[in-house]
């Protein structure tokens, strides 16, 4: 006799029992946090800003009256302003550029193995890791007036006369070279990382080819190892260029805009005006300013790092 | 084109030693592989060649000039990589310019040599693509061209078949070889691969240990190897060795045949267990001891066509020989002896 399997009772499992498995549903789990942080401490506040811009909303008179573009137009027909554009461009690039260049040989010179590598990387890594706050305060006093360590020692070198010992910033323009170098000196640090990730990920036997092809130290450089890993760079650059344009820390610790706006940044005069001034629509003019300049930027680099993807 | 030869070159990185004093003389001209297992120092002596490094001792001459002091651009030797070291942010033509552009050759002259030598290899119509946009082959031949375009006086090859796959291989082994015989450039080709070796080399030099072993023709190598190592190292399945008083006595797999396959001349009988054996198409492999040697596996190498295969079954005891002609003879230390 054969025996015939009797059919078992199926059951259905609970619709939600393996919900977490998928992977839509657990993906959107673990983004949402990141999502609604976004949205409630960047989206809003950004749209409150835009709003403020075109009302006329001052601490005196908190009225959400609507004015259309008056206030971008105000700001830039004001002389201050066009100079404080032209002042956050200059901070932005030459200290970007400034600290570019030290990142680069920063990278170098730590490629090659000496004793004692390891704690140099890691100390390298201080100005980066310090409280922006403590180091101004430090760069404050080397560039002081009446007791700056750098004017001291190049007296002492005979490079220059007590008399004509600069004041860094009391000039305008060493003002600026000053605001520059500092911010160049804490960005540097994060421009070795990325040229030494860059650097180690050229294979080496592309680094040998060009050496046996005849190409000597400088050429290898900059026409093997720099192009290749210019995309890395490139991403550094993009945050190296946000964050400054966007910073006004430096600014407000060591010369706080001065002298006469000679160094006053967007980031800066947007609090100045905003914040400290109560004048909340000028202010987020001012600040939104920065918007489409950011963008084109970053549009314009992440094109460029497509365009040389390899 | 020039002539390259090594006096005692020994290269050490702290306590290890790579290359152990190698004296070797290339002519001009010649195809010289160099042959051996991973990690003996061909390659290392190959960049020292080449100038990527420096050894510790020892001279190097290229075209009769010393060179140890020389940087690899001034040697003008051109070197093909491994994994070809193309550079990917440059199109095919650039890369082949490369080489010219860092002698700072004039525009036109760059022009004319990546022309000839991109027809040379075939690769012209490849030449705006980027390397990422070329099959293995493909890249293959621009490193070729590469390393061509600038005329060298030695080609170093560093195993550059060893990313291609089996059947590419074959093509690229006899395209290389060709193409060396055309221009005839000194060349020294690295690889652990014997067939390769075999089937390429002028000369081939067996590296062990950072030591020559021996340096000879693909014929002299397989026929009369110097030692024990060369012995074993070179062809597939290795020689046959029997100890015996300390000494080892030596024959090819395809030499150990049945006693009654070989009609004239001296033989020397041996009583051979089948114990297992392998069909390959072309060739049968039989694997057995000797009476009297049970410790060591002896391989047989037999023509499919002459013996059937019920005819060696496993557990069968039959009757093998060797043409004394073709019996090596090797002394305690392993080194070739003439007879014992």
């Amino acid at each position: 006799m054969v025996d015939i399997a009797e059919p078992v009772a199926t059951r259905q499992p609970s619709r939600f029992r393996f919900i977490l498995d998928r992977r839509e549903v657990l993906g959107g789990l673990f983004v949402a946090p990141a999502i609604l942080y976004v949205l409630l401490l960047v989206g809003a506040p950004f749209l409150l800003a835009v709003y403020y811009s075109i009302s006329a909303y001052t601490i005196y008179d908190p009225s959400w009256r609507f004015v259309g573009l008056s206030n971008f137009r105000q700001i830039i027909q004001n002389p201050v302003f066009l100079g404080t554009l032209g002042n956050t461009f200059l901070f932005t690039f030459a200290s970007q550029l400034l600290g570019l260049i030290l990142g680069k040989f920063g990278a170098l010179l730590l490629l090659r193995p000496f004793p004692g590598r390891k704690i140099v990387r890691a100390v390298i890594i201080l100005p980066w890791a310090v409280p922006i706050a403590l180091a101004s305060v430090a760069w404050e006093w080397m560039f002081d007036s009446l007791y700056s360590v750098i004017n001291w020692t190049m007296i002492a070198l005979g490079i220059i006369d007590r008399s004509e010992a600069p004041n860094w910033l009391g000039n305008p323009h060493l003002a600026m070279l000053c605001v520059i170098v500092v911010n160049a000196w804490r960005f540097f640090p994060f421009a070795i990382v990325v040229f030494l990730a860059g650097i180690t990920s050229v294979p080496q036997d592309v680094i040998d080819a060009a050496t046996v092809d005849g190409a000597g130290f400088w050429r290898r450089n900059y026409q093997i190892i720099l192009p290749m890993i210019m995309p890395i760079v490139a991403v550094g650059l993009i945050f190296g260029i946000v964050f400054t344009f966007t910073d006004l820390s430096i600014v407000y610790l060591l010369t706080n805009g001065g002298p006469i706006n000679a160094t006053s940044v967007l980031g800066f005069q947007g609090f100045q005006v905003g914040i400290v001034s109560g004048d909340v629509s000028h202010g987020a003019a001012i600040s939104l300013f920065m918007l489409p300049v950011l963008f084109f930027v970053v549009i314009g680099m992440l094109r460029f790092i497509r365009r040389r993807e390899i | 084109m020039a002539a390259v030869l090594t006096r005692d070159i020994v290269k050490t990185f702290g306590t290890m030693t790579a290359v152990n004093g190698i004296t070797l003389t290339v002519p001009d001209g010649e195809f010289m592989v160099l042959l051996g297992p991973s990690g003996c120092g061909k390659t290392t002596f190959l960049r020292i060649i080449c100038g990527l490094e420096q050894q510790t001792s020892g001279d190097l001459i290229i075209d009769g000039n010393i060179v140890n002091e020389m940087p690899p651009r001034a040697r003008g030797v051109a070197m093909m990589f491994q994994s070809y070291g193309l550079y990917p942010h440059y199109t095919v033509r650039n890369n082949i310019a490369f080489p010219l552009r860092t002698q700072r050759v004039s525009r036109a002259e760059i022009e004319r040599k990546v022309e000839w030598s991109s027809r040379l290899l075939g690769i012209e119509h490849l030449l705006a693509r980027r390397p990422r946009q070329l099959s293995g082959g493909e890249r293959q031949r621009v490193a070729l061209a590469r390393a061509l375009v600038r005329e060298p006086t030695a080609l170093l090859l560093d195993e550059p078949l060893s990313n291609l796959d089996a059947k590419l291989r074959a093509s690229a082994r006899q395209e290389i070889k060709q193409f060396q015989q055309r221009v005839g450039t000194t060349t020294i080709y690295v690889t652990h691969d014997q067939v390769e070796a075999m089937g390429m080399g002028d000369r081939i030099a067996v590296i062990d240990h950072g030591q020559i072993r021996q340096v000879g023709t693909p014929a002299e190598i397989y026929d009369d190897p110097a030692d024990r190592f060369v012995a074993t190292f070179v062809g597939a399945p290795p020689m046959n060795l029997l100890a015996r008083n300390g000494a080892f006595l030596g024959f090819r797999p395809e030499n150990f045949v049945p006693r009654d396959m070989i009609d004239d001349g001296a033989v020397t009988e041996f009583s051979f267990r089948v114990d297992r054996s392998e069909y390959l198409g072309s060739e049968r492999i039989v694997y057995g001891v000797i009476d009297g040697f049970d410790a060591q596996v002896i391989t047989a190498k037999l023509p499919p066509a002459h013996v059937a295969e019920d005819s060696i079954r496993p557990g069968e005891w039959h009757s093998f020989a060797v043409r004394n002609s073709a019996l090596r003879y090797f002394d305690q230390v392993g080194k070739r002896a003439t007879r014992h």
